[in-house]
């Protein structure tokens, strides 16, 4: 009998470590199962964030670097100009990436450097209960904007593709969301080209992925998806950023 | 024997290559050596000065309250140093820029027109090579040969290169004048 | 063999290179400029990685990535930098990795100035970084020694699988001095033996997990208890320090780096004044020699003179502890990037014989 479902061995033999309905599950296995795919477990390195991500580092089963907050992607620089030959991706969320670690995804994406970088933007910081991020929406609710966010006081969400696009360097940029099966193909169909450039040389790769927090949104795991429908993915347009031929 | 030499002046006057190419030299001739250049935050202008120990024992102290000779390639570096000269200590002066205004009776005083005979030699560049053959000379630190064979290793061994360099050492030999 | 004429900075680069060395990041700060510009020159001619980080802390965390991939790697900076560069290292320290930091001190707190000085040993010997961890501290005082601690410390961070910190003053790193390099040692992939792998790889033992981060109260008490065994087995094993004419000393000069130079020299003058000086001068900061202060003859030695190109002194406490009051400690030294001469030293001790002759 063919097996049609089974646990990708890039992943340990674990629960999960994330809350229920949360969709760092979905990314993780996506990623999990790709690595398996491309036949990579043994020459790939994770290099795992501050924050709910670093929770990565009880579930991939592959070589694994936790980066001090938000120099992940510099972290994952040294360990890709030491092993040019290992797959290579960080995976940050948006505190990690688009606020304390701002000047070194700025500056890995302008090197071009030649590993993939895996965004979750679930506009929050989660591990630490619910704080105002770059990436929340304008007038949602935070612990630290109790009022909803005032752009008049905190700005604007970080467009993180739109802003990497301007650079010259990167190789690919695009954003897929996590909230349906259909959308959930689309981003691995981007992680695998990512992958797949990584392998052939090509340079960096962004892939950002919308996805959710029920816990410090406050909201059923259905509810999330839902929300993410009428407000991140209006905020935060899908789509292909860069996919620059040499 | 321990020679501490203070040598000053504008910035791209050639400081640091004096004290470099002297200490070059002690290394060469398996003499013990320290340079020590001293800069300020500023990229260009402003003043340069360095110190350089020359010697046959272990050098200590890489900076001492009072060195053996000043070379000042400049007037405020005259002003601003000769009070660190140890009596009777030696002076040489560039006397292309800047003359002696007295001060001190006790120490000994050369001068040396440095960029004049460099511009006789043709080329004003290797002013700073005139000096470090007055120094020599005076001194009897460090012979010619071994400081030709530093200058031949570190500036370049181009023949017509060379031997402006050697002629502007043997020059700098010859020209410095002591005065008491 | 004629010797090179070396520049402190240059010299420390090829020494790590000759370490087997094959990764160096580092961000622009004086006075320690010329590391990260020879290695830029130097490192791709050994196949290695140079890399100019856009900060301190990306500088010292790509050093952090190659670690986890088992090169033997380097970063540099001056206090200011080094104190960007304590996140990256305590996560070294905490993930057990080897690497070497080398800070070229300059006059400090804040900005300070970029002229030479000893600013930091507090910084170096008691807190690199937050979480209580220490790092072996090496002091180098000619360049001679820059060399071979240097090449030295990279030993001992694989030894120890923990980051070891040349602690060097301006002065050591932009004189130049006759040097004679150490032999060059072929670069090895270092193991990882940290304890991530051994609690977050339950799937066998095929995969490494480095990490700081061991999130389980139980286990980070494993580690810490483990760290201190560590500290006590460097105290036992890996002190270094030089005693410089201590045999019939009443007057001892407690000095590192450029500070024990000044004093060497000022020694002899006060020899020659038939003031019978000597000097213990400390190579490694940590661990420090506690033990050489200890042994001094408490009948002969009237007092210590703790000499440091920085004020207040910073390493009196140390010498304290090594005395315990046994032994009165006087301090002297001069601060910011003001030189300190043999003069000064000299003249401070024969203040404190005066002063003891009332």
């Amino acid at each position: 009998m063919d097996a049609l479902y089974e646990r990708p061995k890039s992943l340990t033999n674990r629960a999960t470590a994330y809350c229920p309905g949360c969709l760092h599950g979905v990314a993780t296995r996506l990623i999990a199962e790709l690595i398996d795919e491309l036949d990579a477990r043994a020459d790939t390195v994770a290099v795992l964030p501050v924050g709910c991500g670093t929770l990565g580092m009880f579930h991939f089963n592959t070589d694994i670097v936790v980066s001090p907050h938000g120099r992940t992607p510099a972290v994952a620089t040294g360990v890709k100009r030491s092993a040019p030959e290992k797959l290579v991706f960080s995976y940050q969320g948006d505190g990690d990436l688009a606020a304390i670690g701002l000047a070194e995804i700025m500056h890995a994406a302008n090197r071009g450097e030649n590993f993939t970088v895996i965004f979750i933007n679930n506009g929050t910081y989660g591990m630490t209960g619910g704080q105002m991020a770059p990436t929340t929406l304008v007038g949602q609710k935070s612990t630290t904007t109790p009022e909803g966010r005032n752009p008049a006081e905190t700005g604007y969400p970080m467009m993180m593709c739109e802003i990497l696009s301007q650079l010259r360097a990167p190789r690919y940029i695009a954003r897929f969301s996590l909230d349906c099966p259909a959308n959930v193909i689309q981003a691995k169909k981007g992680l695998r080209k990512s992958f797949e450039l990584q392998r052939a040389g090509k340079g960096f790769t962004f892939v950002e992925l919308l996805s959710n927090c029920p816990t410090n949104w406050g909201l059923s795991p259905l509810e999330c998806l839902e929300w993410m429908r009428e407000n991140t993915m209006k905020a935060f347009p899908l789509g292909v950023f860069r996919d620059r031929e040499d | 024997m321990e020679k501490k030499i203070t040598i000053a002046g504008f910035g791209g006057q050639g400081v640091m290559a004096i004290g470099q190419m002297l200490g070059y030299a002690s290394c060469k001739a398996g003499g013990n050596a320290l340079f020590l250049p001293k800069y300020g935050p500023e990229q260009r202008g402003g003043t340069a000065n360095c110190t350089v120990t020359l010697a046959d024992v272990e050098i200590g102290a890489p900076e001492s309250r009072y060195v053996d000779t000043l070379i000042a390639l400049n007037q405020p570096s005259l002003e601003r140093f000769l009070g660190a000269v140890r009596p009777g200590g030696l002076v040489l002066l560039n006397s292309s820029l800047c003359r002696w205004t007295g001060g001190r009776e006790d120490v000994k005083l050369a001068e040396i027109p440095a960029d004049d005979i460099a511009r006789e030699i043709g080329s004003p560049k290797v002013a700073n090579i005139v000096v470090i053959g007055a120094y020599i000379g005076l001194s009897g630190v460090l012979t010619e040969r071994q400081m030709l064979d530093a200058i031949e290793e570190k500036l370049g061994k181009r023949p017509e290169l060379l031997e402006m360099n050697r002629l502007a050492l043997k020059r700098g030999m010859e020209s410095a004048t002591p005065r008491t | 063999m004629e010797k090179k004429f070396l520049k402190g900075n240059e010299a420390v680069a090829e020494a790590a290179i000759l370490a087997g060395c094959r990764f160096f990041a580092g961000y622009p700060i004086t006075p320690q400029n010329e590391i990260p510009e020879y290695m830029a020159r130097r490192m791709p001619q050994v196949g290695g990685v140079f890399l100019q980080g856009e900060s301190e802390t990306a500088s010292v965390c790509m050093v952090y990535g190659a670690a986890a991939m088992g090169k033997l790697a380097m970063t540099s900076s001056s206090g200011p930098g080094i104190s960007l560069k304590a996140e990256g290292i305590s996560t070294l320290a905490g993930a057990q990795l080897p690497a070497v930091i080398v800070n070229v001190m300059r006059g400090g707190p804040g900005l300070g100035t970029i002229q030479a000085a000893q600013s930091d040993y507090l910084h170096a010997t008691k807190a690199m970084g937050h979480g209580g961890f220490r790092v072996l501290v090496l002091a180098p005082s000619t360049v001679q020694e820059a060399i071979d601690l240097t090449y030295k410390a990279f030993g001992l961070a694989v030894k120890y699988q923990n980051p070891a910190v040349v602690l060097m003053d301006g002065w050591i790193g932009s004189m130049m001095e006759p040097v004679t390099l150490p032999e060059a040692k072929e670069p090895v992939k270092n193991a990882y033996t940290g304890w991530g792998t051994r609690y977050y790889n339950p799937s066998g033992t095929d995969v490494d997990v480095v990490t700081s981060c061991l999130l389980e109260p139980d286990r980070q008490e494993l580690l810490n208890i483990h760290f201190g065994e560590m500290y006590e087995t460097w105290a036992r094993d890996e002190v270094m320090a030089e005693e410089y004419m201590l045999g019939d000393a009443e007057y001892v000069i407690v000095a590192y780096g450029t500070a024990a130079r000044a004093a060497r020299t000022a020694i002899g003058s006060l020899r020659e004044k038939g003031v019978k000086a000597g000097m213990l001068r400390p190579i490694s900061l940590y661990p420090f020699p506690y033990d050489a202060l200890k042994r001094l003859d408490k009948s002969r030695v009237r007092c210590i003179l703790d000499t440091e190109m920085t004020l207040p002194v910073q390493m009196k406490d140390d010498i304290r502890l090594g005395v315990t009051d046994a032994i009165p400690v006087h301090s002297c030294g001069r601060s910011g990037g003001v030189v300190l001469t043999n003069e000064d030293i000299e003249d401070a001790l024969l203040r404190i014989i005066e002063e003891e002759g009332k």
